[in-house]
């Protein structure tokens, strides 16, 4: 099928302004690329198709000619999908190249029709399979954009912050799967060892479900953290937590608990030779604060 | 006894072991059941389920809304079709484990949920039913 490789070599100019003619006007977000570069990404496309057909013929097109389409074709859909071009955008790069291709197989065997039709049908299967590889390698990369963007959303999602000198918190929010625990134990340990920290709260408000497998990940990272210096303590355990962990009996004996926040950072601030005390400064700011009582005891 | 609702889940990975928390919970507050019950149910779900993925290599889930006469009550069935349990008494006693868990799972879903029943056959795999009343 060395006619197909011919016909294309000898019209290469022509091929590469039609076809990026037809393709701006069927790709939307053509504007996301320049003109440069487009006229050198279309021509080396033809230039490869061409050493393709020549070396491995236009339908094995995993034989070693075809691998320069390949290669090419991938890392050309690759940049595009994380340019923000859609799936269709990135077939249609390829698929645009049909008419224009077809109109010049016409011009050079319009009078043999059985040339013509055989030469139409291999170059349009070519050309189909090529569309499939610019498809599934734009696929492979949005999976690798989306899981990049678990493992970063897994990082923001347990933040730790310090409340005071050698206090640290990790509020936790959601469910606490293996993965989560690695990422957890991982910046907790960091943050202990970079603060110097001592106590480390660990909140468990918005974790929906301590099972034993949330508690054995709990207890793996406040074992963890002793090793490095640290104690842990255990904040916002609800009623309805606390009886399911007494039920299943999990034992967190060795383990200290409070059922908010705001008890755990004061007991770790007591524990840590610290005391909240009210200044009369304080009280004569706010005038008010008499009338309420003492609301928080 | 009649069933109001059947609802059945894959359990062949962890998410769905997410899912069939969610399920659960969805359903206990639909039944208006107590705060404390509803994170039992959805607690021993969770244990349950884990059990039929990690120990019986992936299995199900089925969910109904039971009433027998005046009490109404949320049925959970799990199955799988994995090594089965060897030892039913030892799986129990807390502690036990085969795996490097806590060992705990089992007997604590049975302590929390009213009914607990094991079927099991080495080779076949196993069905575990626990009922919550409300
Ligand atoms: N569906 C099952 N199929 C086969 N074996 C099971 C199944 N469920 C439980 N077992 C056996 O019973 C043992 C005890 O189960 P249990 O849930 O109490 O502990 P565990 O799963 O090992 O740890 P965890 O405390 O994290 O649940 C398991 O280690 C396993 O050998
Ligand atoms: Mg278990």
């Amino acid at each position: 099928m060395n006619d197909l490789a011919e016909i294309i070599s000898q019209n290469e100019d022509r091929l590469r302004t039609e076809w990026i003619r037809t393709m701006s006007s069927s790709v939307e977000r053509a504007d996301l690329i320049s003109k440069a570069e487009m006229n050198e990404q279309c021509g080396s496309i033809l230039k490869e198709i061409v050493e393709g057909v020549k070396t491995s013929g236009p339908e094995n097109l995993s034989g070693a000619g075809w691998n320069g389409t390949r290669e090419l074709l991938s890392s050309i859909s690759a940049s595009r999908a994380r340019q923000g071009f859609s799936p269709t955008d990135v077939a249609t790069f390829v698929l645009s190249l049909k008419q224009p291709l077809f109109v010049l197989i016409r011009d050079k065997m319009g009078k043999s029709p059985d040339q013509l039709f055989e030469t139409v049908w291999s170059s349009t299967r070519l050309l189909d399979s090529l569309a499939l590889i610019t498809t599934e390698a734009y696929t492979a990369t949005r999976e690798e954009l989306i899981m990049r963007q678990q493992q970063e959303l897994l990082e923001l999602s347990t933040p730790v912050v310090k409340l005071w000198d050698g206090i640290l918190a990790l509020p936790i929010i959601g469910t606490l799967d293996s993965a989560r625990t690695q990422v957890v134990m991982e910046s907790l340990l960091q943050a202990v060892v970079a603060t110097n920290s001592r106590y480390a709260i660990i909140d468990i408000t918005g974790v929906p479900t301590v099972d034993t497998l949330v508690a054995q990940h709990l207890l793996k990272t406040i074992t963890a953290a002793r090793l490095m210096g640290a104690e842990c303590i255990i904040s916002g355990v609800r009623p309805q937590i606390a009886q399911t962990i007494v039920h299943l009996g999990i034992n967190l004996e060795d383990v200290i608990t409070k059922a908010k926040l705001s008890d755990a950072f004061g007991l770790a601030l007591q524990r840590s030779g610290r005391a909240v005390v009210k200044t009369a400064a304080a009280a004569a700011a706010n005038p008010l604060s008499g009338l309420f009582g003492k609301r928080e005891e | 006894m009649s069933v109001q609702k059947r609802e059945v889940l894959p359990v062949k990975n962890s998410n769905d072991v997410v899912l069939a928390r969610q399920k659960v919970r969805q359903l206990a507050v639909e039944l208006r059941f107590s705060l404390v019950d509803q994170t039992k149910l959805v607690t021993a779900a969770s244990e349950l389920a884990r059990n039929a993925l990690d120990h019986g290599k992936g299995g199900s889930m089925t969910v109904e809304v039971i009433v027998n006469g005046a009490r109404s009550g949320l049925k959970m069935v799990f199955e799988d079709q994995g090594p089965g349990i060897a030892n039913i008494e030892d799986a129990l006693k807390d502690g036990f484990t085969t795996g490097n868990g806590m060992g705990l799972g089992l007997g604590g879903s049975k302590r929390l949920v009213n009914d607990f029943s094991i079927e099991t056959e080495v080779g076949k795999g196993t069905r575990i039913t626990a009922v919550r009343w409300k």
